[in-house]
């Protein structure tokens, strides 16, 4: 068992896995796709896992982003140990302090780009007009200014990529999450989206990234490597 | 807030459903079809009793008719010869009834002869009702004109008509015409009054109150015509002797009028050998078309909720193969923070927004039916509130009940093998 602890900013974390275990039971067979894992996130860092196919990363994600809960150990978000937490008690933590990014962009077809940024803020409850202002300064943000009224279907992969990102923003996240975010586009359009990314941890946002591709995780501040569940080593630390 | 919030909710579902014009309107057909048709029954149904139960009301609720009939056996005899014919009440009857009876408060003969009668230029055969003063309490109606049969006329014996309406008017009588002669058979008889004509009939009751009516004191009636009457028909005449055609009764309270008819009923037997008499009870009518009227909506409240239950998984099916085609849409929800709730509140308000949208179209198509047939049979149908508003609270019903399946199943959904779906 590896136990890549990494603390770069003192005592102050945000996520903390400890003995964290995602067993998955296929019949007789079980997959371990986490096996006791340890692991502590500061605020604003900015990672990258790495690994092999099958090596567990999504399934890191899932956890980490409160999707899924773990097999066994803890999950410490933000000093509070989540692996209590209800069903809806996880859609609030969801909904207030994590956004996520996706490889294929999942935005919802029939919605408006503008639509698709504002569902966040419409399950926080707030106001149409504020939700509309709100969902064009992030459009602005990301360079989607004059493409509110289309359709996801009507834009290039960079483009709904984009409005990914700005839906992630909505909510003013504490951690995004993002998972192989440049999977499916050209290498050009994903270092693009990489620039993105980059600003918003300039900007304090912690940021959690799946990649396979080297150039795109040199871009984090550290390379976390995976292997059959467990966190082989952590590169970098020097920011 | 909350309310400009349901109605983003609504909005947004209706946005949705739109996205699917031509799978929305045919999900919502049996709904329609099922709505409409119940309120299309309803407002035939309740038009159809309603006329029933007004006729019935007119008779009198707190009355017993007592009509006299030829007695069966008596039927076949005066086809083969002349024969007179004798039955029906007798002034006997009638004054044992009036008089034995505690519950008995008014009562009112009628002796019945039809008569050709002249004013003036015009005839018209007459269905001439000999009576008391108490027939216009028993059977009110409205005066025209003039005045109906007093004490007076019946202790003077005076030969006073009054008139109904239709017949006063095919005999060109109006308010000028009160104070002048008609001549019924060989008899002049002074128009005193014109009253409104209304039938009162239900079943095989029937109140002498015809379009063509004369009334005038029954005194009077028997002295000039007799109780012996001649009609001649398919060749052979045929002589029946009637004392009294009808006697209708008012009882004090709606709970005497059973018993009261009962008791009639066995005095009459006692003194008729043969049953030349039948005894009607509008009340026993009404309760009988009030408990058809129940039994009928029982029976079109099933068929309704067939109909609209085969509406409802028409949806509810509808709904699952939504939910299964949109689980990324769910899974993105989810992940983004929506809670199980505010899924299921999603599709159900779809759901609802379906069934009531397809309920208001029922509702349109059940209003123009009616409307049809009204104007093409003349028809009387009736649209009540209630025919309105529950088939559109059912349909919402219909909505939630049939909407929840399919939304706590969208709940369920997994959001990370919802992202990873295809
Ligand atoms: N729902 C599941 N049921 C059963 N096994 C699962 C499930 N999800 C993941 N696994 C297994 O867990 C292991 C880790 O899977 P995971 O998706 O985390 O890998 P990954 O590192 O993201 O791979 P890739 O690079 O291909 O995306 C794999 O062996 C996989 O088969
Ligand atoms: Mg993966």
């Amino acid at each position: 068992m590896s136990s890549g602890v990494s603390n770069p900013k003192g005592n102050s974390e945000i996520i903390r896995l400890t003995d964290a275990w995602k067993i998955y039971k296929m019949g007789r067979q079980e997959v371990k796709a986490l096996a006791g894992v340890n692991a502590s996130f500061a605020p604003g860092s900015f990672w990258a896992i790495m690994g092999p196919s099958g090596s567990g990363k999504s399934t890191m994600m899932n956890i980490l982003g409160c999707l899924d809960r773990l097999t066994k150990g803890h999950y410490f978000f933000d000093g509070q140990d989540i692996s209590t937490f209800s069903d809806d008690e996880l859609s609030d933590l969801r909904l207030r302090r994590i956004g996520f990014i996706f490889q294929s962009f999942n935005l919802i077809p029939q919605l408006t780009v503008q639509k698709n940024i504002e569902l966040p803020l419409y399950y926080l409850g707030w106001d149409a007009r504020r939700s509309s202002e709100r969902a064009q300064y992030l459009a602005e943000q990301v360079g989607l200014a004059e493409r509110l009224n289309h359709r996801p279907t009507e834009l290039s992969g960079g483009q709904m990529q984009r409005v990914a990102i700005a839906r992630a923003l909505a909510n003013d996240p504490q951690i995004i999450f993002a998972d192989e975010p440049t999977g499916n586009l050209d290498t050009k359009t994903g270092l693009q989206i990489l620039d993105l990314l980059q600003k918003l941890n300039e900007n304090g946002k912690t940021i959690i990234m799946v990649t396979h591709e080297p150039d795109i995780a040199a871009f984090a501040q550290y390379q976390m490597h995976m292997r059959d569940g467990q966190i082989e080593r952590i590169d970098g630390g020097i920011g | 807030m909350r309310q400009t919030r349901l109605i983003r909710n609504i909005a947004l579902g209706v946005e949705n459903l739109l996205l699917h014009k031509l799978r929305s309107f045919l999900t919502m057909l049996g709904i329609v079809f099922g709505v409409g048709s119940v309120v299309a029954m309803l407002s035939v149904g309740e038009g159809a009793s309603k006329e029933a139960l007004e006729q019935i009301r007119k008779l009198g609720s707190n009355n017993i008719i007592i009509s006299s009939v030829k007695a069966v056996e008596d039927e076949s005899m005066t086809n083969t010869r002349i024969f007179m014919s004798v039955y029906g009440l007798t002034y006997e009857d009638y004054r044992r009834i009036s008089e034995s009876f505690k519950n008995v408060q008014k009562t009112a003969p009628a002796k019945i002869i039809r008569k050709e009668s002249r004013l003036g230029e015009r005839s018209l055969e007459l269905r001439v009702v000999g009576t008391t003063p108490s027939w216009f309490e028993l059977v009110p109606r409205d005066i025209i004109a003039g005045r109906v049969l007093t004490n007076a006329d019946v202790e003077k014996q005076a030969p006073v008509a009054v008139l109904t309406e239709y017949g006063a008017r095919r005999l060109l009588a109006a308010e000028h015409t009160i104070g002048q002669t008609l001549r019924i058979g060989g008899d002049s008889f002074l128009i005193v009054g014109i009253v409104r004509s209304e039938s009162g009939q239900a079943g095989n009751i029937q109140i002498p109150d015809q379009e063509v009516d004369a009334y005038i004191p029954i005194e009077v009636a028997r002295r000039y015509f007799g109780d012996i009457q001649t009609r001649v028909a398919a060749g052979t005449r045929e002589r029946e002797k009637v004392e009294l055609h009808q006697v209708i009764l008012q009882i004090d309270s709606s709970e005497h009028v059973e018993p009261t008819a009962a008791a009639i009923e066995q005095m009459l037997k006692r003194f008729h050998k043969k049953k030349d008499y039948t005894i009607s009870v509008p009340l026993a009518l009404l309760k009988q078309a009030e408990a058809t009227k129940r039994r009928f909506n029982i029976v079109l409240g099933s068929i309704a909720g067939i109909s609209l239950l085969v509406g409802g998984i028409g949806i509810m099916n509808i709904m699952l193969a939504s939910v299964t085609e949109r689980t990324r849409e769910i899974g993105i929800r989810r992940a983004i923070g929506a809670k199980r709730r505010q899924i299921i509140f999603q599709f159900l308000i779809e759901t609802v927004v379906l069934s009531t949208t397809g309920g208001i179209i029922g509702l349109g198509v059940g209003i123009f039916i009616p409307f049809v047939i009204t104007m093409v049979s003349g028809m009387a149908t009736v649209l009540t509130l209630w025919g309105i508003l529950l088939p559109l609270l059912i349909s919402m019903l219909i909505g939630i009940l049939f909407g929840l399946y399919p939304a706590i199943h969208a709940a369920q959904v997994d959001p990370i093998i919802a992202l990873r779906h295809e």
